[in-house]
Parts: structure tokens; sequence; C-alpha cells
């Protein structure tokens, strides 16, 4: 089972909140949008994409319905809550003033 | 968490805990769903069927361990984790059956004394009348007079009057207790019931379970409506619940009534303490009450009342209210109401009946039951600490494998709460069996069905579950406080072997203990002192002989004798009985001295006192029959007592006592002055030593006394002085009854000796509650003590082997650990003396003669406390002197 790299480790969450804010999603859908988004460079599995969604919904930020889906069965769509959508924000502006530091740092001219 | 967030993931904890099985079963579904749409997708971009399965399942990697892991996001649900502490608390309690048993009895004795108390304190105080709707709106109403301390009645009139004009009362009603005899035989037979106004049983909410209630109306009239409801219990008992009762007819002293109506099982009256047997109107009260006619007399107070007030009317809206209409009676009727205003008292508070009397002693059992409790949890306290040595490896594997330390608290508190739990559950069993326990305690009068019950409600239950809460908290947090300290790295070493005593761990043991002795020492001189007080009572002369002085009574009213017929049949009777053998004297007095039945009184005047403004001097009298004061044994400091001569045509004299002389005539002497009674001028020919009245713990107060002929009474008592013994007076009395009258009865026979011991009872119980409570705390503590010492000489095993092998003696050790314990004893009393100081106050209102603070009771608890203790040491200390030195050097 391959982990994703740390990186992604904190940020899993502000993705999956990222994508579900654009349009309600099931499990596969996120998946699929979450390797086209990043172009497969976070290598995100879909193993651990599984227990990402339901800690976020034990925690209220999104929260899943079931539709039917094409061959008599049902699928689990998740959307984000109200709670979600502002947990998206903080996370947002986190990341955005986090990503704006280090890249200043790494930008820094050696002397 | 934030409402909003409790909102979204309170649905999915309580299913993810509750529906599992669906939960994992949708999760599975969700998860399939994504293989599915994955192996469509390979299929497209051209993989063969089962490289396109193969493919997607090894993208989402293994299917268990997903599973899992979003099991573990849904967050170890709180309920899982207690019952997953409850299954390894219940299997930890069960590997130590000895120690399990000892803890839930201590907690079952500590809550089950709580408990007990509680459902008393509801049945006896706050809920006493079992069927009646609406209790906690209910309220006593009594009469009080200025310049007097205590409660009187309230005339009929003055009710009616309060009836008519209170506007926040939902119900104003009557219910006077009152004794009847039954019918003529051998023994008179005496049943106890109430005289009630006409709305009773409409304002109680009770119906009747056959025939009816009183119609509005029957409680008018002199003696218009002899009809009367009887209770279940006399029904059955005395007419084999015949079904058609309703319209039979009962004497009640010998005047016919009609049975209109059984009152329903469960249904006990209106008086705290007795269970009543029959309910009559109040238009019958004459055929019950000495003095006539009352119903409309304003003066005549001798109504015991209740009132129910509407919903949301509290009772200081309802005296403002009451006190206002009491003002107007008394502007408008100043010659009756004078002085006189018309109080509420909550139920618990209500002069009249036992609720009064009972409930100084059930506050102090509340505060003794709070200590028992707090002794008992110090003891499981210490057990578990012990035990928690005894887990320390336990809980520090369980720290290193990575339980949080609030995780291992949690288990801690769960053990405590399965041990409070289950102590509670105990304790209601106690309480169960308790709930009648206060009448055994009550002496056993003829005639009266004592009724004390004891209630285990909801409110109840809910007190003992808050209290099993506080046990939970303190027997688990005392091991809890001890796990704090564990570090990872002591697990490692080893536990060193300590010191009697010295250990630091030692200390929060020992002052538990020290905690124990302190409480038990506070209820033990608790308990010395009303035990000192109710020797005091018991020794305290009431002012009359009670030794070789028996009463009884002849019911005559039974019988149908008018007047004339019972002043003739009394002088016989007398004259019959002074002829007996070792009878020294005999006469009869209409009310008896410390018993139930109340004095009559009447406003008085006399020549040359001027009372207080707005006040009206009242005072209690009594009717006696020649040669009642040497019967008695009263003495008559001045002037002559009665004697046949002062009858109905001679002129109206008094015997006042030394009180009233004192206070009315200023110490000048009172003979042959004027003293105004029930409006008429009688002359005072005597002073009397003061003596006792209502009851033992009075101070003297003004009292006279009439001749019996003058203020006539046909069933007053009889009272006999003989030197012999009380079986063969009675058998002999009896003879000399049915001598002069086959038909006539006779009232049971006691003598004055246990009227006093009747009137105390109230103090009987307190002492003996107390007592039985301060028992076992004393009995608590030693266990603790024992406890700890044994513990403690257990734990210093090598250091007594070290000392026996360098040639300490056996008597030695034995000594050290006596005074090892003795000294925690000491701490204990030292403790528990000052803290008693300040908290034996609390006993003051049930105290008689002796200070809260008496060196005598705080010494005998020392003494108590001190053999206790070296009781509880014995054995460890025996174990000490038995310490093989060579074989615990060897080890």
């Amino acid at each position: 089972m391959s982990r994703p790299s740390d990186l992604v480790q904190g940020t899993l969450d502000m993705l999956i909140l990222k994508i579900l804010a654009l349009e309600p999603l099931n499990g596969w859908a996120v998946s699929q949008r979450l390797k086209q988004m990043s172009s497969d460079v976070l290598g995100v599995s879909d193993g651990s994409l599984y227990p990402a969604l339901h800690k976020l919904e034990h925690r209220g930020w999104i929260t899943a319905h079931w539709k039917p889906s094409g061959n008599n069965r049902r699928a689990k769509f998740y959307s984000l809550t109200r709670l979600g959508r502002k947990q998206l924000e903080k996370e947002a502006a986190d990341w955005n003033r986090l990503s704006a530091a280090i890249s200043g740092i790494v930008k820094l001219k050696e002397a | 968490m934030t409402f909003e967030q409790w909102f979204y993931t309170l649905p999915l904890r309580l299913r993810s805990f509750f529906r599992r099985k669906q939960v994992d079963l949708e999760l599975k579904d969700e998860l399939r769903d994504h293989i599915e749409q994955q192996i469509k997708e390979n299929l497209a971009a051209g993989m063969s069927p089962e490289d396109a399965r193969y493919s997607a399942l090894r993208a989402l990697g293994g299917m268990t361990q997903i599973e899992q892991q979003c099991r573990d996001a849904h967050g170890g649900s709180v309920i899982e984790d207690l019952v997953q502490d409850l299954r390894y608390g219940f299997r930890q309690l069960g590997r130590s059956p000895g120690f399990s048993s000892l803890a839930i009895l201590c907690l079952t004795l500590g809550i089950g004394a709580n408990t007990a108390v509680f459902s008393w304190i509801e049945g006896i105080l706050f809920r006493p009348y079992p069927a009646v709707a609406h209790q906690e709106r209910l309220l006593a109403v009594g009469g009080t007079a200025r310049g007097e301390s205590g409660g009187t009645g309230i005339s009929w009139p003055d009710f009616l009057d309060l009836q008519r004009s209170c506007t926040l009362c939902d119900a104003f009603f009557v219910s006077k207790i009152t004794g009847s005899t039954l019918n003529i035989g051998e023994r008179a037979e005496i049943a106890t019931g109430s005289i009630v106004s006409a709305n009773y049983f409409d304002a109680i909410g009770v119906h009747p379970a056959l025939g009816r209630g009183f119609a509005p109306g029957e409680d008018v009239g002199s003696n218009a409506h002899p009809v009367a409801v009887i209770s279940h219990q006399f029904w059955r008992n005395r007419f084999k619940s015949d079904p058609q009762i309703v319209g039979r007819t009962q004497r009640l002293d010998n005047v016919p009534y009609t049975i209109i109506g059984v009152a329903p099982q469960g249904f006990y009256g209106t008086f705290v303490g007795w269970a009543m047997d029959f309910w009559v109107p109040a238009s019958m009260e004459e055929t019950f009450e000495s003095g006539g006619y009352k119903l409309e007399d304003r003066g005549a107070r001798w109504i015991e009342a209740y009132v129910r007030l509407k919903p949301g009317v509290t009772r200081a809206q309802a005296q403002e209210e009451i006190s206002a209409i009491a003002t107007r009676l008394e502007h408008d009727y100043s010659a009756t109401n004078r002085g006189r205003s018309i109080r509420l008292w909550p139920l618990w508070q209500t002069p009249f009946n036992n609720a009064g009397t009972l409930l100084p002693t059930l506050e102090i059992m509340l505060a003794v039951g709070a200590f028992v409790l707090l002794i008992a949890c110090a003891n499981v306290g210490n057990l578990l600490l012990v035990r928690s040595f005894a887990r320390r490896h336990e809980m520090t594997v369980r720290l290193a494998i990575g339980a949080s330390r609030i995780r291992l608290l949690k288990q801690l508190l769960t053990e405590g709460l399965i041990l409070s739990t289950l102590g509670a559950a105990g304790g209601l069993l106690v309480a169960y069996w308790c709930r009648h326990a206060l009448v055994l305690l009550l002496p056993v009068r003829s005639g009266v069905a004592m009724y004390l019950p004891g209630e285990i409600d909801w409110r109840v239950m809910s007190l003992s579950a808050g209290i099993c809460l506080i046990a939970t908290l303190i027997v688990g947090l005392v091991p809890a406080f001890q796990a704090r300290n564990i570090d990872l790295a002591g697990a490692l070493k080893v536990e060193a072997t300590g010191v009697v005593g010295s250990r630091g761990t030692a200390w929060v043991r020992s002052s538990l203990v020290v905690f124990q002795v302190c409480l038990s020492f506070v209820l033990l001189v608790g308990a010395a002192l009303l035990l000192q007080s109710l020797q005091k009572i018991r020794t305290t002369s009431p002012g009359f002989s009670t030794t070789n002085v028996v009463k009884t009574g002849v019911s005559l009213i039974t019988a149908g004798y008018d007047v004339p017929r019972a002043k003739t049949f009394q002088q016989d009777l007398i004259a019959r009985v002074w002829a007996l053998p070792g009878v020294q004297s005999a006469a009869f007095a209409s009310v008896t001295p410390l018993g139930y039945r109340s004095y009559s009184s009447t406003p008085i005047a006399v020549d040359g006192y001027q009372p207080p403004l707005e006040e009206q001097p009242t005072v209690d009298y009594n009717q006696v029959g020649p040669d009642y004061f040497p019967t008695l044994g009263i003495p008559l400091l001045s002037g002559r007592e009665f004697t046949r001569a002062d009858d109905e045509n001679a002129q109206l004299v008094a015997i006042v006592n030394q009180t009233m002389a004192a206070r009315y005539w200023r110490d000048q002497n009172p003979i042959d002055r004027r003293l105004q009674v029930k409006g008429r001028w009688v002359r005072v020919i005597g002073v009397a030593a003061d003596s006792k009245y209502e009851s033992m713990r009075e101070s003297p107060k003004p009292f006279f006394y009439v001749p019996l002929l003058q203020d006539f009474d046909r069933e007053p008592v009889f009272y006999i002085r003989s030197t012999q013994p009380l079986e063969s007076v009675s058998a002999a009395v009896l003879r000399e009854v049915h001598a002069l009258d086959g038909n006539l009865a006779l009232y049971e026979m006691i003598t004055l000796q246990e009227q006093v011991d009747r009137s105390t009872s109230p103090q009987l119980v307190a002492v003996t509650l107390v007592s039985i409570l301060g028992g076992l705390a004393l009995l608590l503590a030693a266990v603790g003590l024992y406890g700890v010492m044994s513990y403690a000489v257990a734990q210093a095993n090598r250091e007594l082997g070290l000392r026996m092998a360098l040639g300490a003696g056996a008597a030695d050790l034995f000594r050290r650990v006596i005074s090892r314990g003795l000294r925690l004893t000491a701490v204990g009393v030292l403790c528990g003396a000052t803290a008693g100081l300040a908290l034996t106050r609390l006993f003051g209102k049930l105290l008689y003669n002796v200070s809260p603070n008496d060196p005598l009771a705080f010494a005998s608890a020392v003494a108590v406390m001190t053999i206790t203790s070296v009781a509880a040491c014995l054995l460890p200390a025996w174990r000490a002197t038995r310490t093989d030195p060579a074989r615990v050097l060897r080890d």
C-alpha cells in the first residue's frame, strides 16, 4: 500500500474539501479528480482516500447521501457542509500563508 | 465541539454504534462501487476484463485494512470505550471477589443509609399523604397568638371566612384527628379518625372506592349528619370487606353513624404518623370533642386545617393574603380574635402532627447519613488504593503500549462506577427494607395504627443516583491520584520495601483513615450527647410521680351515660376503688399530662394585671377532681385542694401553678384573688407546684386547674395510686367497674412512667438512629484502620524482620504497631474534636439540658474510639510479632 507523500498527508483534507466545494461527488469521482488536478504528482492512493472521507464526514465537514447510480446500485455522494466550507477557507488561508513563506525562503539567493 | 458539529455528527456516531452491521455493509457497498467504476474505466482504456479487475483491486489496496481504517476514522466512539471499560472492570472485580464484596458492602451501607433517610424524609415530611393529589402545594394552617410561641388551632367560623376570602387557594379543608370507642366489652376498642370539612375528599382528590364522600352542607348544623367514611383497612378488618357496607350503621362513641363510603386502598388520611380508620363531617364534632358545640364559636380554636395553593402561588404570597384576612378578622371580632393571627406552615413543619416532632431528627439524620457515606467512600478508596499498588504493573504496561492517561482514568472511574452502582442498588434494597422501620422505634399504643412509611419514588431514586455518582468520583479518583505518579521508567524498578509509616505513598491512606476517624468521632459525640439528653429527660422529674400511679379511663359516652349519671358513676367508682387493697388514692381529670389530647385553653383576666397592648393572655387549664394533687403527687404550695364540695352549685374556684402566680400576681399571694376564666370570675383557692404539661422539654409555663364538677367531662382520665402491680390493679378496677355496670369497658391501663416514655419517643428515635449509624461509622472506620495497619505491617515485613534480628522483642514490635495505629487515631480524634465543637450545635434542637460541647460526651467518644482503634490494630500487631526474621532476611 503506497502512502501519499508527507506533504500531502497534511493537505489531503484540504484538497478533498476543495474538490467537493465545486460539486457533490462519489468516492471514485473524487479519486479521479485528485489524480487529474494534481497530475498524478501527489500520488494519493485510493486506499487512503476513503478513511480520509470518513474522517471528514465524522467531523461534520462533509455529509453523505446515497443516490441511485446506473445498473440498479446506489452510490454514496459526498457534499460540503457549511462547517466544511468554513474549514476549507481556514485551511486554504493557512496554506497560502505557509506556501508563500516557504517559497519566499526557497527563492532566497545564496550569498 | 460546537453545536453545529454535533448536529452533523451525532446521528453518525449513534448509527455507527447501534447499526454497526448496516454501516459496515454500506462501507463495503461504497468500496465495491469504487472498484466497479474503476474496472469500467480500465476496460475503456483497453485492458482485458481480468487485468481491469486486478488493477482496480490493486489500486485500492487491502480491503480489510481500508475498512478498519474507515472504522477508526469514525473516532473510537465513547460508548464503545465504555462498553470495553465495563467489560474489563467487571472482569477485574470478579478476579478479586473478596475485595469487591467488601467494597460493595461498604458502599451499600453508605448509600443505603442515605437512601433510607431520603425515603423517610420524602414519605414523612414531603409527600406524607399517599394518594393525595398535589401535595407539593399543600400547606398546614394554624393559629398563632401574639406573645406566644407555637401554634394553636383555628375556629370554625374563622375557617369559613378564610375559605370564602382566600383567592390564592385552590382548596381549604379541615382534618382534625380524633378517637372513638367502637364497642362495649371487656376492653374498650378504640379507632382513630378525622373530623373533616365536607369538601375534604374532593379537596385532596381522593375518591371513595365504594359509596361516596361527603356532600356539601354535611358539615353544617349541630349533630345534623351522622355519616362516616371508613378506611379500606377498617373495612377489611372489621367488616370482612363486606361489599354491601354502604348504608350500614356503625356506632362511634355510642352515636349510630351511617357508613356512606369506603376510602380507597392506600389512603391513610392526612395525619403524619397515624393511619386513620374513619372520617366524619365537622357537624358531628360535638360527640368527639369536649366542650360542647363549637361550630359557631369563634373563640374555640380546635381545628387543624390544610390549604392547597393555586399553581404558581408561593407560600409567602399566600401568607400575605391570609395575614391580611386574619387582621380583618381581628378587627371585626376583637372579642375573640384580639392578638390572633393565622399562619401557614410547609407540610414538614406541620405543628399538629408527628412531622414537627420528627423534623429535627430527620434533619440530623441527613448530616449523619452524609458522614457515613463519606466514611464508606474513604474505606473503598483505601481498598482501591491498595489494589492500585498491585495494579501498578498493569497500569505501567498499558501506558507503555500507548494508552492515554485519560483512558486509564476513564478505566478507573468505570470501575468506581460499577462498584457504586452495585452499592446503590444494594442501598435501594436496604432503604426498601427499612421503609417501615421508624414505626418500630415508636411505642405501641392500643387503638392507633402507626404509619410512618418511607417513600421510594423517582426523587429519592435520583438523589441516590446523585450520591452514587459522587461516590464514583471519590472512589475512582483516589487510585487515579495514585496512578498520576506512575512513570514509565518506574516499571523497571523493583518496588522498594517500606518502613512502617514512613513511605511517601502511605500518607494518602493514612490521611484517609484520619478522615474516617475524625468523622466517626463526631458521630460518636453526637450519639453520646443524644444519649445523655435522653437520660436527662428520663430522669428529670415531670413534677408528678411516675411510679405507683397508673391511668386508665372508662368509656361512659359509649355506654350512653348522661351528665348526672356519669357524675354519680364517677363518685361510686372512686369510693369502690379507694376501698381496694393497696390503693392509696384515686382521682379523675379531664386531660392527661404529656398525652396527645390537648388542654382546654382560655383567655384570662386578672385583677390588677394589665396585659401589654394588643395581647390577650391565654392559659391552658385542666379539669381535675378531688384528690388529684395527692394522687399525682403534685405538691400544693399554699391554699387548699378541690373537694367534693366544689361542685356546680358552689362558688367557682381554681388552683393556679407557681409560674402563673408569679406572672400574674407578681409574687403576691393569689389566694382569694379573682381570675376570669371563659368570661366568668372564679376565686383562686390554691397554688400548686409547676409540672410538665405537654412536653418533658417545655420550660415552666402558666397553668391552672378547675374542679371537674364545675366544668364536667364525661370521658375523663382515671388515676389510681396503688402499691400493687399494674396487672392486679387493672383486674381489680375492671371488676369494680363491672360491679357498677356490666356493660362498661375500660381503656388501656398504663403507668405514668409509660406515659412519660411515650411522650419522649421522638428523642428515643433520634438516639436509636444516630447510635445505629454512629456504630456503623465506627465499624467502617475500624475496618479502615485495620486495613491500613495490616497493609503497613505486610509492607514493612523486611524492616520488622531486621529489627527482630537485631534483638527487638515481640512485645516491642507489638507496641510499635499499636502506637502507630493510636497515633493515627489521635490525629483523627483531634480533628474530630475540633470539627465536633462546631458541628454538635446541629444537635441543639434535640438536646435537653445538655450542652453541645458537653465534656462527658467528648470524653466517652474518645474512650470508645481508643478502644476500637486498639481492637482494630490487635491483629496486625500480632502478625508483626510473628515475623520470622530468618525467612524475611533470606528473601
